[in-house]
């Protein structure tokens, strides 16, 4: 009779659903950030007795050049990846909703990338870049451009480049995918009033479908930025952020300075940036978004 | 009619171009897993070996590589199966118990979304070593979870939100309890989304790569990514031994892939195509 009366109590039931839930947010998402801002206080290896800094670490991560190389590295990443990956999935999404044979052979060929691990796919083309055995400058080679063959992510020059290719490489179905999707939800009849008028493909594509996918593309622009702020995987895998630090992102440095150099107090700080930038950028873009789309 | 064929071959020269950019490297990874190690090194790496030996196969698998498929699938499996319980109880509460607090604990929820995995890793790395579970299996398991919820409950009270109200009604009016309706009569109105939900997370997991790396130490705790990442590091220069265990660890969701392509297509995409 008592549990009876307890269940027929929405608050309590409501409690009863949404502890599990709350457990694993308050210990492993919501603590963690307040704990990171803790830790950046003190110079702590993770194990022995930690010692209060104050502000020192702070500090140092304003005048720390490496953190601000891989800040920039970051957000060259988001500007890489919205400038590749946005047209080249609007474009292959484009083709495959045509109405033509063997569209999807190419649509299961073409996910394939995002089936793989970010490990996977940083070996497997870290392979292709080997300088002597690699695909890439064996091409180059067999076809006469041997003098373009590079070390491709040894030469700090263009290591973040190279390190980058990769990660278009895998997110780019990602997106065409969620492009196709939303191409098919365009009503047929805007395309044949279009028709009707004597707009070409160029036309229908400029003045139909792409102001028709504008929430879309707002939206896969909003993953590709969170996206690339926090990148670590890829990149850890394929160049560990060098070379002399080339590739590093903030993400490869916080793991860096906590993990192989044990400077947890440190790394907190840089953990803490870290969330900082990502969620300034977020609520900067969905901020400017809103106003966007009432004018 | 001529320029319509112009058309048409213009479309197929630049899906076969992006065919050639995502397929080879596959090809190159299958083709040179099947040479021995001289035999890569003296001829050109788009040659096809001499003779499809799979003896990288069977030292891939003698060395010892299969259990991290035996990790990977415990972890992932008891992962996504906690966070199918765990987020559709929650999504209910949120979708359906008026508490006062259901909109601010929803984008509680979503504001998860916004906290970078690695923001996290060294409180976690300390959290895991006073519950004293540092280099197992199961410190996983709360890190996967975690950061799984918002966007399962995200999918799931979206859902919930579309079910009709009607179908509770007379069950409550029947004096059936919450846990009852939700049981009997949510759970199985719930399943696409919850099918979505795991195989969203599944893939995303199976992938994962950043908690195995800080939360686990010894070679027999590590998942698959990890220890193609150790593999890796230890055969390296035996460029097909390596690109053979790279090939093993992605077959299982490629044969997945082959069996239920719309469906996977299908969960992949939903955390972007809903968020």
């Amino acid at each position: 009779m008592k549990t009876n009366n307890l269940l027929s109590n929405k608050y309590f039931v409501a409690a009863l659903f949404l502890v599990p839930a709350l457990f694993f947010a308050l210990v492993y998402l919501i603590i963690p950030i307040p704990l990171s801002a803790y830790y950046s206080l003190f110079k702590w290896d993770g194990i022995g007795a930690m010692k209060f800094l104050g502000i020192d670490n702070w500090a140092q991560l304003f005048s720390d050049t490496v953190f601000w190389k891989s800040v920039i590295n970051n957000f060259k990443l988001v500007a890489i990846s919205l400038i590749i990956q946005i047209p080249i999935a609007l474009f292959l999404a484009v083709l495959l909703t045509r109405q033509i044979k063997g569209i999807n052979f190419f649509k299961t060929i073409f996910f394939i990338p995002m089936l793989l691990s970010s490990i996977a796919v940083a070996f497997l083309w870290r392979y292709m870049y080997d300088p002597t055995f690699g695909l890439i400058n064996g091409i180059l080679n067999l076809v006469g451009l041997g003098h373009l063959t590079q070390s491709w992510l040894g030469d700090s020059s263009i290591a973040f480049y190279a390190a980058a290719a990769p990660i278009q490489w895998r997110f780019i179905p990602l997106y065409m995918i969620i492009f196709m999707a939303a191409i098919s939800g365009i009503p047929e009849q805007l395309y044949e009033a279009a028709e009707i008028d004597g707009a070409n493909n160029w036309q229908i594509f400029f003045f139909v479908t792409l102001p028709m996918l504008r929430g879309t593309v707002i939206n896969a622009s909003v993953l590709i930025i969170v996206g690339s702020l926090k990148y670590f995987a890829m990149i850890y895998a394929l160049t560990g952020g060098g070379p002399n630090h080339a590739s590093e992102l903030m993400a490869t440095y916080l793991y860096t300075k906590s993990f192989t150099e044990m400077n947890m107090g440190y790394g907190s700080t840089v953990s803490v940036a870290l969330f900082l930038i990502a969620l300034i950028v977020s609520v900067l873009f969905l901020r400017f978004n809103k106003k966007d789309i009432r004018n | 009619m001529i320029i319509k064929k112009i058309k048409a071959a213009l479309i197929y020269l630049f899906l076969l171009i992006w065919l050639i950019i995502t397929g080879y490297p596959m090809i190159f990874l299958v083709q040179n897993s099947f040479k021995i190690k001289m035999e890569f090194f003296q001829k050109p790496v788009w040659s096809l070996p001499a003779s499809f030996t799979i003896k990288n196969y069977l030292d891939v698998i003698n060395s010892g590589f299969y259990i991290y498929f035996f990790n990977s699938i415990i972890v992932c499996f008891i992962s996504v199966f906690l966070i199918i319980i765990v987020s559709s109880l929650a999504s209910y509460a949120i979708a359906r118990i008026d508490f006062k607090f259901n909109k601010i604990i929803y984008i509680l929820f979503l504001a998860g979304m916004m906290i970078p995995i690695h923001s996290t890793l060294i409180p976690i790395y300390k959290i895991t070593l006073s519950l004293g579970i540092y280099d197992r299996l199961s410190a996983l398991i709360g890190p996967y979870v975690a950061f799984s919820l918002p966007i399962s409950v995200f999918i799931l009270t979206g859902f919930i939100n579309d079910i009709p109200y009607e179908l509770e009604e007379a069950a409550i009016i029947d004096g059936a309890n919450r846990i009852r309706i939700f049981k009997d009569i949510i759970l199985p109105l719930v399943k696409p989304a919850i099918s979505t939900v795991a195989i969203y997370n599944l893939t995303l997991l199976w992938n994962s790569f950043a908690y195995a790396l800080v939360l686990t130490s010894s070679p027999t705790k590590r998942i698959l990514t990890l220890g193609l990442f150790e593999f890796q590091g230890q055969h390296g220069i035996d460029i097909p031994l390596t690109l053979t265990a790279l090939f093993l660890s992605v077959l299982p969701l490629i044969i997945l892939y082959v069996f239920l392509q719309e469906h996977i297509i299908k969960g992949m995409t939903a955390g972007a195509l809903k968020g």
